[in-house]
């Protein structure tokens, strides 16, 4: 009965959705403002039902009710009760539900809002939000139903979890990444809503900002845990892959930088217009188009979803109605927008512009990185692979320009720098750096590359301090007065660069210092790697919840001290009949120990991975660090103004 | 997004072989070493979702690691290797492409956007400063 | 001049989409060999049955298949039937015992059967390796002249038969 209810639920939201599309919009060209007003209740019940199904398909999963097609094909009884309810997440139709859930929730965010915007613009936004959720809602209900039922025959138990899905990691993973992904559809709403009404100016920017940087900041930690997940759950210690479905991820997340930046121009300057509103469409394509790939299995990735053309169909017609039609909207409209601001070649604005360049070209970068293979299969060239080896001779230098700019355009005034200002300034940084750089791998003789990448590195953090320095030590006040002054939104930009920095450093040492072994090794055996001892102590026979488990100890000697005990698990479990690697690993500031179990090689001896990762913590706290930058940005005093009268 | 289907189930079907590689190689120098690392992270594994040889345990993946490192201790060069095995699996192992006129976009094409755009950024700065100018 | 400017992100987005679009549905486990309009390469090889060694020189020269499986594939359990049933309908098919091991292999075509005209033993699957194999079961179609015209991964029944049959000519 309550799946029912769940599935009638959602139709109902589908209708909800169709009279948010329409009557506001109805509403806004005839000048009605009933129907202008009706937007914010219709968001609400619309969410609210989305909710209601929502908590059902959990229900369902929580009491095991298999007749539930979906939660017997994705849980099972002995499943632990944390992974039964992150289980609704584990497939394409429970995810949907969930990007779904995630898309309402923002809906009723802006709904909440709406009160702040002028009277013809919040309602019009709420429109392009339901024509989105019109779409994403209709997927969902005629291609994959989460509350298809298996009657009369329910099965006694369900197929099980996928086993590499059974961790802490899809509990977060995916909703904080769709909290991303799908924050961008605010933005991207708002830009539509713009070249509706024409309502194209400074305002607009600054209404902008703060959902553009939340939902960055979402996606930023979303990006964040994903990598750290498959770093300790894959079982060959990688920390990103290069895979389309990780690309997915990371091009809607360049173009949100972008778009990051140049609503502050926009905002603070009113240049950039047209561009603003082209890259916010741009991000959201590219969020879309990261569902398509994922789910339509275009491409073969280690982290895609079953693949299935129809639904493939689906996305790329929903790609076509909002990509094609904003930009359609975008072409006819956006040539009447023009700037009347101007500025200098050394104003921050330049700056700001040349970040957008390098962005947006490391953005397509990874586009044609990724759809290369598929075009080149289009065109009946053969198959090819892109990976790893291309993007970092490409991307790699590039990247590298982008930090090298970043630091310093935080130095530069709106309009116009004196010149001889910057130049002091960066031509001590750059020596600094390019010394101290220079020092570090000289002790540890590193090569040219770790040189420059570090050199850039130190570049970027002296340079962002002497920025914060010049800027609490000016003026009257003590230093202490000054810094608390600064906005919000300053230090979060400044969190976010040193993020940026942070992470360079950990990816820069992780690759070169980084010490790898494969090793046969039987209870007893001894090993070294980069100065750690590693010894086998034992291997025991373990039983989990819904799994056994040949459990192994190794202790990890430095200097003749015990560091650490570790205990890395091969895991078979009983209803997949499927054999996972739990890799165990002592996590620490400046490196990790990391050890794997591989094959079994005869009635003693394993096949042992042993890595020793230096810094490999430092790219993920550079990750959280550009996220909180992210939400103290969006949290600025100036956003939070008085409602409408 | 991140829903992993059963890779190693996948791969272990296949190719759920009975001999097992000696994983631990010994290597005539230290630069063969480094050479037979960066060769197997470089190559991908033929059967595997996306892979590359030194991260998948299928069976094909083992079998071409033990070749890579055959022909490595033969004496062989890189550029050998790669074409030995670009002639069995096709271009498909490869994670670098090839230099070619069908892969010219894929190699240049960023630097050529690069170069776009920084004349771009010229050009609008150019444009500013004249409209500047005459404001003035 | 400046109004078109404006179409050319739609017009990008258009193409890309015609490319996705081409994509749908393909199979992209799909992967055509190199050895395709190739001669099947050199092997000297040790036939299962009588312990004679067996060069390409001495393959058939008429179209025939070359069929690579071994005891340790399960897919190949599968497939053994249907062979058992192009035999009978006359199709030449010579058996690649792929990293197997030759008591099991023997056992095995005594219990179900030997579909093949030759049966040799690539233990090391070094000729595999040649011929770009990555697992097992695998079909090629061999012409009349010693070149390879097709390639199929994967167990062949009647589903897709009458595709593979194309290529024997």
């Amino acid at each position: 009965m309550f799946p029912e209810i769940g599935q009638f639920s959602l139709i109902l939201s589908l209708f909800f959705a169709l009279s948010l599309a329409f009557l506001p919009l109805i509403g806004y060209r005839k000048g009605n403002r009933f129907l202008l007003q009706s937007a914010q209740p219709l968001t609400f019940i619309m969410s609210a039902l989305v909710l209601v199904s929502f908590v059902i398909l959990s229900a369902s999963f929580l009491m095991d009710d298999f007749s539930v097609l979906y939660v017997s094909q994705n849980s099972n009884s002995q499943l632990p009760v944390w992974y039964k309810f992150s289980a609704l997440w584990g497939g394409h139709e429970g995810s949907l539900l969930l990007w779904v859930l995630v898309l309402s929730g923002w809906c009723s965010a802006v709904a909440i809002k709406v009160r702040t915007l002028p009277e013809d613009v919040g309602p019009v936004v709420l429109s392009v939000l339901g024509m989105i959720c019109v779409g994403f809602l209709s997927f969902l209900l005629f291609t994959s139903s989460p509350f298809a039922r298996l009657l009369p025959d329910v099965p006694a138990d369900g197929g099980d979890l996928n086993p590499l899905l059974q961790d802490f990691g899809l509990i977060v993973h995916p909703p904080v990444l769709y909290m991303g992904y799908v924050g961008f559809s605010v933005a991207f709403a708002f830009a539509v809503a713009a070249l509706i009404t024409g309502n194209l100016n400074a305002s607009w920017a600054r209404w902008v900002r703060p959902w553009t940087a939340a939902a960055w900041a979402f996606l930023t930690l979303g990006i964040t845990l994903g990598s750290w997940w498959a770093y300790y759950e894959l079982g060959w210690g990688g920390w990103w892959f290069w895979d389309p479905v990780e690309n997915a991820s990371f091009m809607p997340w360049l173009a949100g930088t972008a778009l990051l930046h140049s609503l502050a121009v926009t905002e603070k300057r009113g240049v950039f217009k047209s561009w603003t509103v082209l890259l916010a469409i741009f991000t959201f394509s590219l969020s879309l188009l990261g569902a398509f790939l994922v789910r339509s299995g275009v491409l073969t990735s280690v982290h895609s979803f079953a693949a299935d053309p129809t639904r493939g169909m689906f996305i790329l017609a929903l790609l076509v109605v909002f990509v094609g039609g904003s930009l359609l909207l975008y072409a006819i409209r956006a040539a009447e927008v023009r700037s009347s601001v101007s500025f200098g070649a050394t104003g921050r604005e330049a700056w700001l512009l040349l970040n957008n360049i390098l962005l947006t070209v490391l953005t397509l970068t990874v586009l044609l990185g990724t759809l290369y293979p598929l075009i080149f299969d289009a065109l009946g060239l053969g198959k090819i692979s892109v990976g790893a080896p291309y993007f970092n001779s490409v991307f790699t230098p590039i990247a590298l320009l982008l930090i090298v700019f970043m630091a310093v355009g935080p130095l530069s005034k709106w309009h116009h720098t004196p010149f001889n200002v910057i130049f002091k300034v960066c031509s001590v940084a750059a020596v600094v750096a390019v010394l101290s750089a220079g020092l570090v791998v000289y002790c540890y003789e590193f090569g040219f590359t770790v040189w420059l990448s570090l050199a850039v590195a130190f570049w970027g953090v002296c340079l962002s301090f002497t920025d914060w320095f010049g800027k609490v030590s000016a003026g009257a006040k003590g230093i202490i007065p000054r810094a608390r002054q600064l906005p919000r939104n300053y230090y979060g930009m400044l969190l976010a660069h040193l993020g940026m920095v942070v992470t360079l450093v950990g990816i820069v040492l992780v690759s070169v210092n980084s010490q790898e072994s494969m090793l046969r090794l039987s209870p007893g055996d001894r090993a070294r790697v980069a100065g750690y001892e590693f010894h086998f102590d034992q291997m025991e026979q373990v039983k989990g919840p819904n799994y056994v488990a040949s459990k192994g100890q190794f202790t990890a000697y430095y200097a003749n001290k015990v560091v650490a005990v570790l205990h890395p698990e091969k895991r078979f479990f009983t209803t997949r009949q499927q054999v996972m690697t739990e890799a165990a690993l002592d996590a620490g500031f400046t490196r990790d120990l990391y050890v794997s179990l591989g094959e079994r090689l005869d009635d003693s001896a394993w096949g042992v991975r042993i890595y020793v990762k230096s810094f490999v913590r430092w790219i993920w706290l550079g990750g959280l660090m550009m996220m909180a930058g992210g939400l103290l940005a969006a949290l600025d005093k100036r956003y939070r103004k008085r409602t409408r009268g | 997004m991140r829903c992993i289907k059963g890779i190693f189930l996948l791969c272990g079907m296949w190719l759920s072989l009975s001999a097992v590689a000696q994983e631990e190689m010994t290597f005539r120098t230290e630069l063969n070493k480094t050479r037979y690392q960066s060769l197997v992270e470089e190559l991908r594994c033929p059967k595997c979702q996306n892979q590359n040889l030194a991260d998948s345990g299928s069976g094909i993946a083992v079998d071409l690691r033990e070749q890579v490192y055959q022909m490595i201790e033969q004496g062989k060069t890189d550029q050998e290797i790669v074409d030995y095995m670009v002639a069995r699996y096709g271009e498909f192992v490869l994670y670098r492409p090839q230099h070619s006129t069908a892969t010219f976009l894929l190699w240049y094409g960023p630097f050529i956007l690069l170069g776009i755009g920084l004349l771009a950024f010229i050009f609008v700065v150019m444009t500013n400063r004249k409209r500047q100018g005459r404001a003035l | 001049m400046r109004k078109l400017l404006f179409f050319i992100p739609l017009a990008v987005f258009l193409i890309l989409g015609v490319v996705l679009y081409l994509q749908l549905g393909k199979d992209t486990q799909y992967m055509p060999s190199v050895l395709v309009g190739k001669k099947v390469p050199a092997f000297t090889l040790v036939s299962l049955q009588d312990d004679q060694v067996y060069t390409h020189q001495d393959l058939p020269t008429a179209p025939y298949l070359i069929n690579f499986w071994g005891t340790w594939c399960p897919a190949c359990h599968v497939e053994h039937p249907f062979l058992m049933a192009l035999a009978d309908s006359g199709v030449t098919i010579i058996g690649i015992d792929y990293k197997d091991k030759k008591d099991l292999a023997e056992q095995w075509l005594e219990q179900k059967g030997n579909p093949y005209q030759i049966v040799l033993m690539d233990e090391m699957g070094r000729f595999g390796m040649d011929m770009g194999v990555t697992g097992a079961p695998e079909t090629f179609v061999v012409d009349g002249s010693g070149v390879v015209v097709y390639r199929h991964q994967g167990v062949v029944n009647a589903e897709n038969w009458p595709d593979i049959k194309g290529y024997m000519k």
